[in-house]
């Protein structure tokens, strides 16, 4: 048969259709397969982070009838902020308990029973008194934030789930007595969201890592977008091409691969020992995500500038504009969303980062929330480092709460990326 | 350039002349070149050039691609800065005042020498920001109305404006191609300037569309210069008065439009428009 042959060339075509259609099958399933392993691996992360996290938004309560009796308080004039200090507001909660469990006698029980409610209840209520001083001497009742343990092996039985921590069969029959009368349960767990880190579980809250978090990234971002953006603008658009910037441009990208706490030793070398500045501090630790960052926002915003048709240039050029004119007229606006995006994985990078910090002393144990730039503080991923390898059973559910706390505030971090770049790039 | 009739034409260095034939100076001349090569590192892409360009004339640069018409062209409002391995040699005066000269600030001379390019090339913002981007860049108008009446009338000799007057805040993007290509004019001619320097500014566009341009082009010509570059040997004869062939870099005849197109003097040239190559 003639090579050149039409018919010859349909039957080989008609012969080889199947195998190609199974191959075109083979290689779309290949596809399908790995975004089904990756969705699973998400659902299953999701599914475990989340099962394990939420009972930690949930917190168990007893009520108590508390009696603010001076004798007790050892007080006079609840007014007064120095007999206030020393009140002893643990005394009356403790009267509480025995006045609930009157048979409980002995000393090794009633240490036992006093331990059902949290030290954070006393906390509570010597505010209580501070806000309303007319309550010396009156009886209210209170729900009273109950001991990490029983909060645990509450939920538990609430679950329906066999328990096996650190809970006495007296206090176990306890709960059973509070729970018979309806007097624990559980409630919405305010604190978590408004306080800061803690010894105690049940008093531990996110609050301090979060506006850790933001306060670190708000300086990692002023800082690291405009140099970023004007460094990329100067290698680009006006850095001759020599073997200077050659070597500038192999170093940035040398940087972009360099692990994180190599930067962190960096930043204890120069900002802590060099500058003495303090450690622990959000303006630190947003010095360091700079330097680690830059990189990264450098190369996107080259890759973005780039990517400006030279037409536009041109035309800019051709109208008499001079560089600068073009490069923020057109250039610039042009680049604006692929800079965004580089800024927004710098970020997201930067938020997600605990080794760099913790070279810098962010790893300490902070309770108070930080107020400012210079307040020493802690951010999300460490903390949930601190209380991942915390002994406490509670503080479990408390570390899946705190993943989900992040992955929220990078989810609305990428969200708000997402949204600022359609609302630029719908101007043009 | 791919015909064996071409090959021949190559070789023989014979057939291109020391100096272009016909008649490249002018009495009144807008701009005098001189001499004028243009090199890529080491690459010569236009040989030495000697050619006047008149005041308020149409010429057109006609010849096969890459013989360095569009190249020459850049030269006259220093585009070729913006190409850091170009260079450019000898003596371009316009008004006798040297423009090839590093001396010389570009953004003045582009704001006296505009440019229309092959492709369309509106920025991404609104009709009415890309023609008052020249004004005001320039800072050619003070008051808001000053700046819509240059836009409106620059609109209006672009013959663009009826046909945008209601939508002047759309971008300029969502034009159809002739339409952008007259907004770049409009664009253009807004800082009122003395030449204009067109790319094949229709290569890209339909018929319609071209004898549009074609006809703005010879309304322009009353008191702008305008040199042309062109595939098209129609178009260089309906709206150029005189014409330049350029062959490998050499600018070879300049001559009255209506004579390169039916009497040319150089055999090449000739060639040329018999579609003997190009």
């Amino acid at each position: 048969m003639n090579k050149f042959d039409p018919q010859r060339t349909s039957a080989l075509v008609e012969a080889s259709l199947k195998r190609r259609y199974r191959a075109e099958a083979r290689f779309k399933l290949y596809g399908v397969t790995s975004i089904g392993i990756a969705l699973l691996a998400l659902v299953v992360l999701f599914t475990d982070i989340i099962s394990t996290g939420i009972g930690a938004f949930r917190q168990t309560y007893i009520q108590l009838d508390v009696h603010y009796d001076a004798e007790v308080l050892g007080i006079s004039d609840a007014r007064n902020e120095k007999q206030l200090m020393i009140a002893n507001v643990d005394g009356v909660v403790k009267a509480a308990m025995r006045a609930r469990f009157p048979e409980v006698s002995s000393r090794g029980d009633r240490r036992a029973l006093y331990s059902l409610v949290s030290v954070g209840a006393t906390f509570d209520l010597q505010d209580e008194l501070k806000q309303q001083p007319d309550l010396l001497g009156q009886h209210k009742t209170y729900w009273l934030l109950a001991d990490d343990d029983i909060d645990s092996y509450f939920k538990s039985v609430q679950a329906g789930e066999s328990y096996a921590g650190r809970v006495s069969e007296k206090q176990i029959e306890w709960v059973d007595a509070l729970r018979d009368s309806g007097d624990i349960k559980t409630r919405f767990n305010r604190r978590f969201f408004t306080s800061g880190d803690s010894a105690e579980p049940e008093m531990a809250g996110i609050l301090g890592a979060l506006v850790g978090s933001l306060l670190t990234l708000a300086v990692t971002l002023i800082l690291s977008f405009p140099i970023g953006v004007a460094a990329a603008v100067y290698l680009e658009e006006y850095a001759p091409r020599n073997r200077l910037t050659d070597f500038i441009e192999v170093n940035i990208n040398n940087l972009a691969a360099v692990p994180s706490v190599i930067f962190g030793l960096l930043g204890l070398a120069i900002f802590l020992n060099m500058f003495g500045m303090p450690r622990s501090i959000p303006l630190v630790g947003g010095l360091v995500l700079t330097l680690m960052t830059l990189p990264t926002i450098i190369i996107s915003s080259r890759a973005a500038i780039k990517a400006v048709p030279p037409s536009i240039r041109e035309a800019a050029l051709g109208m008499g504009a001079s560089k600068m004119q073009m490069i923020i007229h057109h250039v610039l606006p042009l680049a604006m969303p692929g800079m965004l995006t580089g800024a927004i994985i710098g970020m997201a990078q930067a938020l997600g980062e605990t080794a760099p910090l913790l070279m810098i002393g962010m790893v300490a144990f902070i309770v108070d929330v930080p107020g400012g730039v210079t307040d020493p503080s802690t951010v999300l991923p460490v903390q949930i480092f601190l209380w991942a390898d915390s002994p406490e059973r509670a503080f479990t559910e408390r570390t899946s709460a705190a993943i989900m706390v992040l992955l929220g505030f990078l989810i609305s971090m990428n969200a708000l990326a997402v949204w600022l770049r359609r609302r630029l790039e719908r101007r043009w | 350039m791919s015909t064996t009739m071409n090959d021949t034409f190559l070789d023989d260095n014979a057939n291109i002349p020391e100096q272009a034939v016909g008649a490249p100076f002018s009495d009144d001349a807008k701009i005098a070149i001189r001499d004028v090569s243009v090199a890529y590192a080491d690459k010569k892409a236009v040989h030495e050039v000697d050619l006047d360009i008149g005041r308020n004339e149409v010429i057109a640069m006609i010849g096969p691609s890459g013989c360095g018409k569009s190249t020459f062209l850049r030269c006259l409002n220093r585009m070729n800065d913006t190409i850091d391995v170009c260079r450019v040699t000898g003596s371009i005066k316009m008004d006798d005042i040297e423009i090839n000269d590093g001396k010389l600030d570009v953004v003045p001379l582009r704001a006296r020498v505009g440019m229309v390019f092959q492709k369309p090339n509106p920025f991404p913002k609104s009709i009415y920001d890309n023609v008052a981007y020249g004004p005001r860049i320039h800072g050619l108008a003070n008051r808001r109305s000053e700046l819509d009446d240059i836009v409106e009338t620059s609109l209006r000799r672009a013959g663009l404006w009826n046909e945008v007057k209601d939508r002047l805040d759309q971008p300029g993007t969502s034009l159809s191609g002739g339409q952008q290509q007259r907004l770049c004019i409009a664009r253009t001619i807004a800082v009122s300037p003395e030449v204009i320097l067109m790319d094949e500014p229709c290569s890209a566009l339909d018929p319609i569309a071209t004898a549009k341009i074609e006809e703005l082009i010879s309304e322009l010509s009353n008191n702008i210069t305008i040199v042309i570059v062109t595939h098209s040997m129609q178009q260089a004869a309906r709206v150029s008065s005189r014409t330049a062939y350029f062959h490998m870099g050499r600018l070879i005849e300049v001559n009255p439009t209506q004579q390169v197109f039916t009497n040319p003097d150089h055999q090449l040239t000739e060639a040329y428009i018999t579609g003997r190559f190009g």
